[in-house]
């Protein structure tokens, strides 16, 4: 019996069409469009100007306060300026715009290929170097890293869980990162485990890849404190709440981190950055992105430099499908419709999906028939349908005491839901609302 | 029989009077004095508790009006300054005038003028839309058109128009309460100084965008171009971030600005229609001053 979270849950059709190939690495963009707010917390402060010229893994915007993160230039070139562009978000915001010329990088970056094994690092200096190499979660919630790796006084953690789940129909991102670099990821997790003091680290992984399952168990097998947990193939089983309940049978409390129960969850792609951070002085500046779609030609899997326009990596899998109805950031579950594919790849776009207009229109909406679907999928035990008529009546207080702020928006809700109801749609405004509220008690 | 009958009547009746001595004692001890003039001002109001006081509803407004010293900064707009003479009245204070306001929708991005680039098929709520997207137009600014300031009205005041997909104000039920102004997430709409037969002069834009980049996409937006700035003589307009704002209380509603807008971003209502003498001497573009009234709408 494989391990799983033991509440709600969905199946969504895997889709996987790119995990078969290989990551190929994508030609370097002509200018790359460098978003300041890459992370989740406060935007980073540019500190090159317009005509300066940069060469590639130079810091050109340092991070301001402890919850923001360090963005490096990708390519070598001459900043063409600063200005506001559109991004991901649908809104445009600062960005720095650079045209690049023959690569060149910073002095001290190795970049060759050859494996690092040096645990030589304290614990300190890892948490530094991580910052100034400035690593976010890769997974997609682009948390800044080095701040889930200093552990706030008072509290300790016992285990860092490597997230190889990914339960996101269509992506294959981490999935080619943990066949190709599996070495190098286990590196990445031993550090981890040292800026943490932590002696016991588990990667989970759903069990549709085998493979990779395979790999990481062999590799693994010289570091006897770490193990390889195969999962359950059930969405989603990638969330940091759920894994954690998968592998260590803790739950963390509503309103509470994954610390709260001496866990520390990092993506597989976040422990490769690690690794490269560390080993070879390398800061965050490319990242793996699935390009697929039932109609793509070549799903593939591009090592793509951060700031790269989506349309060069989609040109590079053949082009938009004429059928194509909507291009989405992320997975199909989590992820979000561009307005624009001029908009670029940033550090956390795990993956473009081209989705045919056939399948990708809503439904008409129907009244909400009672049938409780919602709640038995939800993975946090919340009651969707409540809280998404609580959002729509704006009975905020109520929201509040229903837990929405746990609802960790998966979609499940909204994928089961017979009359099409756009559950999600409402609980992220409640969700939106009840913050608010909190904000303004403190 | 009858014995039965008298027992229970004298047993509930000395269990009654017992509950009803004790009642008054506990009463006694624990009354709470209310003044009666919060019960007298709270009638005096319109009692709709749409908040447009800034309080929750009619009786907290009461009983802060009981409250203060002065009824400086209180103000029930939709009573008016009549109301607010009879609270002053019944409070003993010396009433304060406050000036008529009325809600402005400031965007004309109709599907006309503003084409849209991408269609959302979404919870149809402005404020999701606007956490998500630009929506499905490209300005970031604009009217999203999916209503919820007009959910958010109390007072019939406020309807979407179809053909342009804008939301349009009934001057007359309007009560200046202030509930599609809170409501709005992008901060479109904002109470205005009524003036004399709800004639109106305001920039109808709020967006910040560089005039070239706007203009993209929305033939009636704000450029930023200055030149209503330079023509006011009452020093009413002000240019912040690409945008002009006139100021309601300076504005002296001469026109003049109306002419020089070379996107009609500025509306004048209500107004008769020019003389022909002024039109000759004015730029060629007077011939473009509009004429919308919303007190003649249909609805």
């Amino acid at each position: 019996m494989l391990r799983s979270f033991p509440k709600g849950g969905v199946h969504p059709p895997e889709n996987k069409l790119s995990a078969g190939s290989k990551i190929t690495v994508l030609d370097l963009p002509k200018t790359v469009n460098i978003p300041l707010s890459q992370h989740l917390g406060v935007p980073a402060v540019a500190i090159v100007k317009r005509g300066d010229l940069v060469k590639t893994g130079q810091l050109i915007a340092e991070h301001k306060g402890f919850v923001s993160c360090n963005i490096h230039s990708p390519v070598t070139g001459k900043v063409l300026k600063l200005d506001k562009s559109l991004d991901s978000s649908g809104y445009k915001r600062n960005a720095i715009i650079i045209e690049a010329e023959a690569d060149s990088w910073m002095d001290g970056i190795d970049t060759d290929s050859s494996l690092v094994k040096d645990f030589s690092h304290s614990s300190e200096e890892i948490v530094k170097k991580t910052l100034e190499a400035g690593i976010v979660g890769m997974g997609g919630a682009t948390f800044p890293t080095h701040v889930k790796m200093s552990v706030p006084r008072g509290k300790k953690a016992d285990v860092v869980i490597l997230n190889g789940v990914e339960c996101e129909p269509y992506l294959t991102s981490d999935h080619r990162l943990m066949l190709e670099k599996g070495e190098e990821i286990l590196v990445g997790l031993r550090l981890f485990m040292k800026a943490l003091n932590v002696n016991k680290g588990l990667i989970g992984i759903e069990n549709n890849k085998l493979d990779a399952i395979r790999n990481l168990t062999q590799i693994a097998s010289q570091y006897p404190e770490i193990s390889v947990v195969p999962l359950k193939i059930k969405y989603p089983q990638g969330g940091e709440k759920q894994l954690i309940k998968a592998l260590t049978g803790r739950e963390v409390p509503s309103g509470g981190l994954p610390l709260d129960v001496g866990a520390v969850v990092q993506n597989v792609g976040t422990a490769f950055a690690v690794y490269e951070a560390i080993q070879k002085n390398k800061p965050l500046i490319e990242r793996v992105v699935t390009v697929t779609g039932k109609g793509v030609k070549h799903a593939s899997n591009f090592l793509v430099r951060t700031g790269t326009p989506v349309s060069q990596l989609i040109e590079a899998a053949g082009g938009i499908p004429e059928n194509t109805g909507k291009i989405i950031n992320g997975g199909p579950m989590m992820g979000k419709a561009l307005n624009s594919v001029d908009v670029p790849v940033v550090k956390g776009t795990s993956g473009i999906l081209l989705i045919p207009a056939d399948e990708s229109h809503r439904e008409a909406v129907n009244p909400c028939i009672r049938c409780a679907r919602c709640i038995s999928v939800c993975p946090m035990g919340l009651e969707p349908y409540l809280l998404m008529t609580l959002a729509e009546k704006a009975i905020f207080d109520r929201a509040e005491n229903e837990r929405t702020m746990d609802c960790i928006e998966c979609g499940s809700c909204s994928y089961v839901c017979p009359a099409n109801r756009p559950l999600l749609d409402y609980i992220r405004l409640g969700k939106f609302r009840v913050g608010q509220i909190i904000r303004s008690r403190k | 029989m009858d014995s039965i009958l008298l027992y229970t009547i004298i047993s509930l009746s000395t269990l009654g009077l017992v509950a009803a001595i004790i009642l008054y004692f506990v009463a006694q001890k624990f009354k709470v004095f209310e003044d009666p003039k919060i019960d007298l001002v709270e009638e005096s109001l319109p009692g709709a508790n749409c908040g447009g006081c800034g309080f929750p509803g009619c009786r907290n407004f009461a009983e802060a009006c009981v409250k203060a010293d002065n009824l400086e900064n209180l103000n029930c707009p939709v009573g008016g300054n009549e109301t607010m003479a009879n609270v002053a009245k019944i409070l003993g204070l010396e009433a304060v005038e406050a000036e008529p306001q009325v809600a402005v929708i400031r965007c004309s991005g109709s599907f006309e003028n503003r084409p849209r680039t991408n269609s959302y098929e979404g919870a149809q709520n402005c404020t999701i839309v606007h956490n998500l997207y630009t929506g499905d137009t490209d300005c970031p600014y604009g009217c999203l058109g999916l209503g919820e300031c007009v959910d958010a009205c109390n007072f019939d005041a406020m309807y979407m128009d179809e053909k342009t997909g804008l939301p349009v104000i009934i001057d007359d039920n309007c009560v200046a309460c202030g509930a599609c102004v809170e409501a709005c997430p992008r901060d479109i709409i904002e109470l205005r100084k009524r003036n004399k037969k709800d004639r109106k002069i305001f920039v109808s834009c709020v967006n910040e965008d560089k005039g070239g980049i706007a203009k993209k996409y929305c033939s009636v937006t704000c450029t930023g171009c200055t030149k209503c700035f330079k023509v006011c003589p009452f020093d009413a307009i002000t240019m912040n971030n690409n945008l002009a704002f006139i100021d309601s209380e300076k504005c002296k509603l001469c026109r003049k600005c109306v002419v020089e807008c070379p996107t009609e971003a500025i509306h004048e209502i209500n107004f008769p229609p020019r003389r022909v003498k002024e039109e000759a001497k004015a730029e060629p573009k007077a011939g473009l001053t509009e004429q919308i009234s919303t007190k003649n709408s249909d609805n």
